[in-house]
C-alpha cells in the first residue's frame, strides 16, 4: 500500500468489553506535521494514540506507520516501535536507573549499540532536552518537568520517525509546563513528525499545523488551529472549546 | 544445671562433631536457598503469562506445595521413592523437597513483586522496542525484587531454619550432629550448642530484616 503519509490509520475500531471506544477513526499525518488531538475525556484520543504503536490492539482497521503495516502479524512489532517514540502523562521513567541509564537502555538492547556509543548518544539526547548536567541523577532527584524531558530524551535517542505525546504536561505543576513545551517546540523546529494529545491550547495555536477534535470515539472535525478555535463548524466543538477557554 | 546444659568438658569433646554439622547446614542452605529462589522465579515468570492454560495448573501447583507440610513431603520422598526404584539419599531428597516447597513460597513473593510494578513501566519499555522478556529483565524484575526484599529475606530465614528437617532423613546437618553428640555423651549440652549456633547464624539476618522493614515503613509514610 503506497502512501505519502507517514501515519495512515483507517477505520480504527476499538472495543473494551462492551465499551465501544473508537468507532471508525481515520487519521493521516504528513511528514514533519504537528497534529494536535483535543476532546473531552473518554473521547478516545489516548486510545487512538496507543493503537498507533500497538500498546493497544485495535479491534479492526488498518495502520501504516512509515510504510510498516502495524497490524500485520508478521510485522516485527519491536522493530517497528523503534521508529515511534512515545511520551506518557506519568513520565514512566525507570526509577532504579539514572537519567542516562533510562536513555541508553533501549539504545543498547534494541538498537544494539555498545555501551560507550550508547552513552555518547544518550548524553547527546539529554543535551537536546537541556539536561546534560543531570545524566547521573535518578528520577527521584529530578522535578516533574525534568523527568518528562528525560522521557522525551529516551524516545528521541532512538531517532524515531514519529513522536506520540499522551498528555505530556497534564501531570506537571503549572510552572514546569513551559520547559517541556519548549523542548517540544525545539523538536518541531527540527522537523519531527508529532501527534500530541493535550489541552495546551496556547501551544496548539502557535505550533500545531492541524487540530483534530474527537468526541465519543469519532473525529468530529479537523483543520488549522485558527479555524478550529475561532470558527468551529460543529456545535460539540464550539461547546468544548468554549469550556476550555473559560479556564 | 550447668553440669547438664553448659558442660565445658562435653562442649570441648562435642565441638568437632557440631562444627561438621554447622558446615553441612551452611552447605545445605547454600544449595536450597538458590534452588528455591530459582524455582520461585520460574514460577513467577510463568505466572506473568496470563494464559488460562498456564495459570490454572500453576495455581494448583503452588497451592499444593504450600499446603503440603514440608516434613511430610520430605519423609514421603525419602521413604517413598525407593519403592519407585529411586534411591536418592537424604541430601537429594532435602534439595528436591525444598525446591518444591520453598520454591512455591518464593514464587508467590516474586509474583507479588512483579504485580507491584506499575503497568506504565512495561508500556514505556515496550514503546521503545524492548521485548516482553527484556522489559521483564531490565525494568520489572529489578524493581520487583527491591519492593519485596524484606519478604524474600524473611522467607530465606525460614528456609535456613527448615534445613534442620534434614536431620529426620539422616542428613548430617547441625541438629543431626548435635543429637549424635548428645547420644554419645548422654548430655544435652551439644543441643544447647546447636541452639546457640543457630541463633548466631541467623541473628544478623534478623537484624537486617528489621532494618529493611523499618526503612520500607518509613518509605511508605
Amino acid at each position: 500500500m503506497a502512501t505519502n503519509h507517514i501515519v495512515d490509520a483507517r477505520a480504527i475500531h476499538k472495543h473494551f468489553g462492551t465499551l465501544h471506544v473508537l468507532k471508525g477513526v481515520d487519521l493521516k499525518v504528513d511528514e514533519r506535521e504537528l497534529v494536535f488531538i483535543i476532546g473531552p475525556s473518554g473521547s478516545g484520543k489516548s486510545t487512538l494514540l496507543r493503537c498507533l504503536n500497538r500498546l493497544e490492539d485495535p479491534s479492526s482497521g488498518s495502520i501504516m506507520v512509515d510504510g510498516i503495516d502495524m497490524l500485520n502479524p508478521k510485522t516485527d512489532i519491536n522493530h517497528a516501535r523503534r521508529r515511534i517514540g512515545m511520551v506518557f502523562q506519568s513520565f514512566n521513567l525507570y526509577p532504579h536507573m539514572t537519567a542516562l541509564g533510562n536513555v541508553t537502555l533501549a539504545l543498547r538492547n534494541v538498537a544494539g549499540k555498545a555501551r560507550a556509543e550508547a552513552e555518547v548518544l544518550g548524553r547527546a539526547a539529554l543535551e537536546r532536552v537541556g539536561l546534560a548536567d543531570r545524566a547521573d541523577h535518578t528520577p527521584g532527584q529530578l522535578s516533574g518537568g525534568q523527568q518528562q524531558r528525560v522521557a522525551i530524551a529516551r524516545s528521541i535517542a532512538l531517532e524515531p520517525r514519529v513522536m506520540l505525546f499522551d498528555e505530556p504536561t497534564s501531570a506537571l505543576d503549572p510552572e514546569l509546563v513551559g520547559s517541556v513545551l519548549e523542548v517540544m517546540r525545539g523538536l518541531r523546529e527540527s522537523g519531527m513528525t508529532m501527534i500530541v494529545v493535550s489541552h495546551e491550547m496556547g501551544f496548539a495555536r502557535n505550533a500545531a499545523d492541524r487540530v483534530v477534535f474527537m468526541d465519543d470515539g469519532l473525529i468530529v472535525e479537523q483543520g488549522p488551529p485558527a479555524a478550529i478555535f475561532e470558527n468551529p463548524t460543529h456545535e460539540r466543538t464550539r461547546a468544548f472549546i468554549g469550556q476550555i477557554q473559560r479556564h | 544445671m550447668i553440669e547438664a546444659f553448659f558442660n565445658i568438658e562435653i562442649m570441648k569433646a562435642a565441638w568437632p562433631i557440631v562444627l561438621t554439622g554447622l558446615w553441612n547446614t551452611i552447605l545445605l542452605s547454600l544449595i536450597v536457598v538458590p534452588l528455591g529462589l530459582l524455582g520461585g522465579l520460574i514460577l513467577a515468570l510463568l505466572a506473568s503469562i496470563r494464559h488460562p492454560l498456564v495459570r490454572w495448573p500453576l495455581m494448583a501447583w503452588v497451592d499444593f506445595f504450600r499446603a503440603f507440610p514440608p516434613l511430610v513431603l520430605l519423609v514421603l520422598l525419602f521413604a517413598g521413592l525407593p519403592f519407585a526404584g529411586l534411591e536418592l539419599g537424604g541430601f537429594a531428597c532435602v534439595a528436591i523437597a525444598f525446591f518444591l516447597n520453598t520454591g512455591s513460597y518464593y514464587g508467590e513473593i516474586f509474583r507479588a513483586g512483579i504485580d507491584s510494578v506499575p503497568a506504565g513501566q512495561v508500556e514505556a519499555a515496550r514503546s521503545t522496542g524492548l521485548t516482553r522478556m527484556q522489559a521483564m529483565r531490565y525494568v520489572v524484575l529489578p524493581q520487583a525484587v527491591r519492593n519485596v526484599m524484606p519478604d524474600l529475606l524473611s522467607n530465606t530465614l525460614e528456609v535456613v531454619k527448615l534445613t534442620s528437617l534434614g536431620s529426620v532423613v539422616a542428613v548430617p546437618e547441625l541438629l543431626y550432629e548435635a543429637r549424635q553428640a548428645q547420644s554419645i555423651t548422654y548430655n544435652p549440652t551439644p543441643i544447647v550448642m546447636a541452639a546457640v549456633i543457630y541463633f548466631l547464624l541467623l541473628w544478623p539476618l534478623v537484624r537486617l530484616l528489621s532494618r529493611l522493614e523499618n526503612r520500607a515503613l518509613a518509605g511508605r509514610r
